[in-house]
């Protein structure tokens, strides 16, 4: 997983490199949560760009960041989800709770990772199927 | 003519191994040309079964795995089994989220995932006994160019 920190925008985000499952989850957890505590973002990201594999341990650790980002006043979003990964989401109704929102690749991100876009653009953009 | 394979694996019930048996059975399964999609499903619904022997049947305590796998034709079964402690209330454990453990951020989503992934979910299970998962899903037949090759599905 990579971290990124902006301290201007006061934005996090992790870009998770790893396959998510209940083997890998627990270390994606342990460093999340000690980034949050001590960066205290507004908003988290997580990136899922480079996510090959996810089953239901995504569910549980995105939902669990949610509630621990709340507790210190931010907003997790979830960012470049793949097919099957919003599948997974989906199904859970995990999308209705987190925002879904288009991030931009290194270099470009960090001037331009204030462009949320809306929810409804997005999905619009990139048709779900289910 | 009938296009007939099976393999068994075993392992025991370390994390670690939810990925290898994952990736063993797409691997395996891959000769049938499955969408990207359809791979997906099958790791997903193997890994949920495989986790759920791990954390509920043997509860992180070391035991054996076992997977079966067939193909008859273009369908796909399979068995995945362990010794462990069983189910008590299977109904109630295929209920989309209920989790016996919710203090560790589980879902209570593995079994509706493995009913929606796959075409059929069969679970038999005996307290103190284990429990066997019986999935099956059938491999449309497809265009060559939107196959998934050997490589990928073990690459992915």
């Amino acid at each position: 997983m990579e971290i990124k920190f902006f301290e201007d925008q006061k934005l996090l985000i992790f870009k998770i490199t790893e396959e998510i499952d209940e083997c890998k989850v627990k270390e994606i957890r342990r460093r999340a949560d000690y980034e949050i505590e001590r960066f205290m973002p507004k908003r988290v990201v997580f990136d899922f760009d480079s996510v090959t594999f996810m089953d239901s341990a995504g569910i549980g650790m995105v939902i669990g960041r949610y509630k621990q980002a709340a507790m210190l006043g931010g907003q997790v979003y979830l960012a470049n989800l793949t097919d099957s990964v919003r599948k997974i989401f989906a199904m859970s109704g995990v999308l209705k709770l987190i925002p879904e929102v288009k991030l931009y690749n290194d270099e470009e991100f960090a001037e331009k990772s204030t462009e949320f876009y809306d929810k409804e653009d997005f999905t619009e953009e990139k048709e779900v199927s289910l | 003519m009938i296009n007939e394979n099976e393999m068994k694996l075993e392992f025991i019930s370390k994390s670690n191994n939810e990925a290898f048996a994952r990736i063993t059975v797409a691997a395996f399964v891959a000769s049938l040309d499955p969408t990207i999609e359809e791979i997906s499903d099958i790791k997903t619904a193997v890994s949920e079964a495989v986790t759920n022997s791990i954390v509920h049947g043997y509860e992180n305590t070391l035991g054996i795995i076992s997977v079966n796998c067939k193909i008859k034709n273009r369908e796909v079964t399979v068995e995945i089994s362990d010794n462990g402690k069983g189910i008590e209330n299977i109904e109630m454990a295929k209920q989309p989220l209920y989790t016996s453990k919710p203090n560790l951020e589980r879902s209570g989503m593995g079994f509706t995932i493995m009913e929606s992934f796959m075409d059929s979910l069969k679970v038999e299970s005996v307290l103190g006994v284990g429990t066997k998962i019986t999935m099956k899903k059938t491999i449309k037949e497809q265009e060559k160019e939107e196959a998934m090759s050997l490589e990928e599905a073990l690459r992915g």
